[in-house]
């Protein structure tokens, strides 16, 4: 490989070392993975803001029985909104945002292999979403069906419903042009000596997340087509008239749905798997088992999908099937969450909040999967199907599970981004406030369920009032408590506590990797040179190395 | 790979290109067309034509541009072997994309014939109350459009005629780029552009074909997009396809002009495989429509 190499030494260094441009073009036309790392978590930020705004909307109105704020037809609008807002807008740009800055420090490359389509990825989404927000503003509103935007249901939107269907196409062509890019860096610019199965969790599990998106996002892509020339150009996929089924629907919709679950939740495994072992200054237990508890995860995600229609009528032989094979992921589930315990086991821990973050992730995930247990039970997800108990149970898995984990991250290598350090008293303010009201949140919404409250409806029977109002309460204190974290974040980034970067380069004391060798902040272009990775990670004599290619 | 790495580490610096306003700026024409076809297709008082029309314009300027960057980057030798490997990998996995995407609409197929019309019928448990109570006299065979005759009566393409030649035409394309292919690692640059120009002839002839079919089919077969299930299927199957091989027919045009130009090397041609990597996969796809949307 080396005498292929020679002369390819001599060419590419014209084209380097660009310092970025002034003003906003640097931001329009960057192509470096750390510029669009934050442009990416900024704009999730945005998303969790604004789709926050809507929960607080829908939790106003449903402090009392009656109607109080908002009309039913504005509530589902923004009982829709908000989803299609926070998964697509907040969770998954914070994710992938996080594998921009992180993915190429910790294998040991300069940037990701396709630069200038990560740009493209990026800016795919503020147009798309200021679109998809934008019609609020049309007349009939923004799409109320409902984020799974089942038919027939969803094919009565007015204006709305062909940018709806756009928008979800360019988010469908982010996704999978941003997934397409970090798979190819992390399979082909690995540093010489990073083996596949000495890369970190992170990167493990951003390699699965990113397979997953380039094989379901293009199914939705088919299946929103399917929608829109059903409404538009007289096909009958969905009628049943013309032979068509409103189930298909469902079926090719969790068929992509069921796999972005695992989207959501696997690269927040990865963060996890880093930040406890930091803290526990213990090597991560099982770094094996964990890979291949991902990995087969990732495989049982994909024959999982009807658990979500256990109550459409499909089969017999179907419900026990997808019963079955929904209750096995309990099991892969069940090593990582073995793991991270046995890796705190017997450490020399600290409490920092990443490390708060994370605890809370393990104790607070497992509570959201216990949830999902109970509803993988097909005669038991019949009582509980389109409660509360299921906006519990997934709002236990996405907020105290996925954004518990963006937070950790941030909290975690935020350090390293700006070299320097947030504020540690605000950190665990945020953390206990924001631990406390997202159970006074969600906890009572399993009892709502179980009672028999249905979800996505602005009023309710009066036996319910009680809970419905502590749970309004705490959406208002999560929401509240937030601020601590935009406050420290921006402190941090702008220099509020003191404008030194003072930060060591390993910022934390137990931890290892590729990115803890390099400067905080790591400069515009981490690795300039590839560094050699060693056995435990980390790079072997990096002078030598750059002295050799000259 | 990576362990040999180990032994004789990789010490060549990065590709890394300047920054560039093309993906800004094909973002905007992207938002531009779909919201001019958003609002054409709901009758709305904004411009559409003329948001369409700035939408597809720009589009189209910004891919030409963008890619004759990348080409001439290429030709400028900057490119080191990693960044061929980044385009074999990225190429790949795209094309893994869009065989998912057309697994959406084979898997509506295969659920509409195999599932809903059965059940339609009264097939299975589901099925007895629904056909009893909605549509009693309902014959459950394929073809079908669905028990209300959503488009009235109609009759299918016989695979034995166009489809048949379209096929030949396929198979025969996927050899001829190969023959372009392998001239090109010789370095009989002459007979690799008379491959390529024969390769984009029977492209060409099969659009002409399946245009023809679809005229014969909306004429005088009553074979509509809006026949049921079958015509969704049919034509969006076919569609998407006839789209992708045009697609593939502008690519192949292009990496002839560039053949033309002199561009590609016998051992460095990535543009040039990318682009046979591609019709190869659209030639699988069709063998596919062939079987499971003419004949079976």
């Amino acid at each position: 490989m080396a005498h292929e190499h020679a002369h390819d030494d001599a060419h590419g260094h014209d084209d380097h070392a660009h310092g970025p441009d002034k003003g906003i073009m640097r931001w329009i036309k960057t192509t470096n993975h750390k510029d669009l790392g934050t442009l990416y978590l900024f704009f999730s930020f945005t998303m969790f803001f604004i789709g926050g705004l809507m929960s607080l909307v829908i939790r106003a109105e449903l402090f009392q029985p009656g109607l109080q704020f908002v009309d039913p037809e504005l509530f589902n609008q923004f009982t829709t909104m908000h989803a299609l807002v926070m998964i697509f807008g907040g969770v998954m740009p914070g994710f992938v945002g996080l594998a921009n800055w992180m993915v190429p420090m910790m294998i040991g490359c300069s940037d990701l292999a396709l630069p200038r389509v990560n740009n493209w990825g990026f800016w795919l989404l503020p147009f798309a979403f200021t679109m998809l927000l934008s019609t609020f503003f049309l007349p009939g509103g923004a799409p109320a069906g409902g984020w799974t935007i089942y038919p027939p249901l969803v094919l009565q939107t007015g204006n709305s419903f062909p940018i709806l269907i756009f928008a979800i196409h360019l988010m469908g062509i982010s996704s999978i042009t941003g997934a397409i890019n970090i798979v190819v860096t992390i399979l082909n610019m690995r540093a010489p000596g990073m083996t596949l199965l000495k890369m970190p969790l992170f990167v493990w599990t951003w390699l699965i997340t990113a397979y997953l998106l380039i094989a379901v996002m293009p199914v939705l892509a088919g299946a929103v087509t399917m929608l829109l020339t059903d409404k538009y150009f007289g096909t009958s996929f969905f009628n049943a008239a013309g032979g068509g089924d409103p189930v298909m629907f469902e079926h090719i919709f969790w068929f992509f749905g069921h796999p972005e679950v695992y989207i959501m939740i696997l690269p927040a495994f990865g963060i996890i798997s880093s930040i406890i072992p930091t803290f526990a200054r213990k090597p991560l237990f099982g770094y094996a088992s964990m890979v291949y508890a991902v990995a087969s995860i990732a495989f049982l995600s994909f024959i999982v999908w009807a658990h979500h229609m256990f109550t459409v009528g499909i089969p017999l032989a179907g419900e026990l099937f997808f019963m079955f094979s929904t209750m096995l992921i309990a099991v892969p589930t069940g090593v990582k969450v073995f793991n991270w315990i046995a890796t705190m086991w017997g450490g020399s821990m600290t409490y920092e909040t990443p490390m708060l973050f994370a605890i809370a992730f393990v104790f607070l995930f497992s509570i959201g999967g216990f949830s999902g247990l109970s509803l993988a039970l097909a005669p038991v997800d019949f009582q509980y199907h389109n409660t509360y108990f299921v906006v519990a149970h997934f709002h236990y898995v996405l907020v105290p599970g996925a954004v518990f984990s963006i937070i950790a991250a941030i909290y975690y290598w935020i350090p390293k981004w700006t070299g320097r350090m947030y504020n540690e008293t605000a950190g665990k303010w945020h953390f206990w406030l924001s631990s406390i009201f997202i159970n006074v949140t969600f906890f009572p919404q399993h009892f709502l369920g179980l009672a028999g409250m249905p979800r996505r409806i602005p009023d309710y029977a009066v036996q319910f009032t009680d809970f419905n109002m502590v749970s309004t309460v705490g959406a208002f204190g999560f929401f509240v408590s937030q601020f601590i974290f935009i406050f420290n974040v921006l402190a941090c980034c702008y220099g509020w506590f003191g404008r030194t970067r003072n930060v060591s380069n390993q910022v934390w004391e137990g931890a290892t990797g590729l990115e803890w060798s390099v400067p905080s902040p790591a400069p515009y272009h981490t690795f300039e040179d590839q560094p050699l990775v060693g056995d435990d990670g980390m790079p072997v004599h990096g002078d030598a190395v750059a002295a050799a290619a000259h | 790979m990576a362990s040999d790495a180990h032994a004789t580490p990789n010490l060549s610096r990065y590709f890394v290109p300047a920054p560039s306003v093309w993906p800004f700026g094909l973002t905007v024409a992207l938002i531009l067309t779909v919201y001019g076809v958003s609002g054409y297709l709901e009758d709305r008082a904004i411009p559409t034509t003329a948001l369409i029309t700035a939408g597809v314009a720009l589009a189209l300027f910004i891919i030409f541009s963008w890619f004759r960057g990348v080409a001439l980057e290429s030709e400028r030798g900057l490119y080191n072997d990693m960044v061929s490997r980044t385009y074999r990998w990225g190429m790949s996995w795209f094309i893994f994309s869009e065989v998912m995407f057309f697994a959406a609409f084979f898997g509506a197929l295969f659920y509409a014939r195999t599932l809903a019309i059965g059940w339609l019928g009264g097939e299975g448990e589901k099925g007895i109350i629904t056909n009893s109570v909605l549509w009693p006299h309902f014959d459950p065979s394929w073809p079908s459009n669905g028990p209300g005759h959503v488009g009235g009566t109609f009759e299918t393409v016989s695979p034995w005629k166009l489809p048949l030649v379209n096929t030949c035409l396929l198979l025969t394309s996927s050899v001829t780029i190969t023959m372009a292919h392998h001239a090109l690692k010789a370095a009989h640059r002459r007979a690799c552009v008379l491959w390529m120009l024969a390769t984009i002839a029977l492209g060409s002839t099969f659009l002409y074909c399946q245009a023809t079919e679809y005229m014969e089919a909306y004429k005088e077969l009553n074979l509509t997009l809006g026949s049921g299930v079958y015509g969704s299927t049919f034509f969006m199957l076919t569609g998407f396809h006839g789209l992708h091989v045009t697609l593939g027919t502008i690519m192949m045009i292009s990496i002839t002009g560039r053949l033309l130009f002199g561009h590609f090397k016998p051992e460095s041609h990535f543009g040039f495989e990318g682009v046979a990597w591609y019709w190869h996969f659209v030639d699988v796809v069709w063998v596919g429509l062939f079987i499971f949307v003419y004949i079976l």
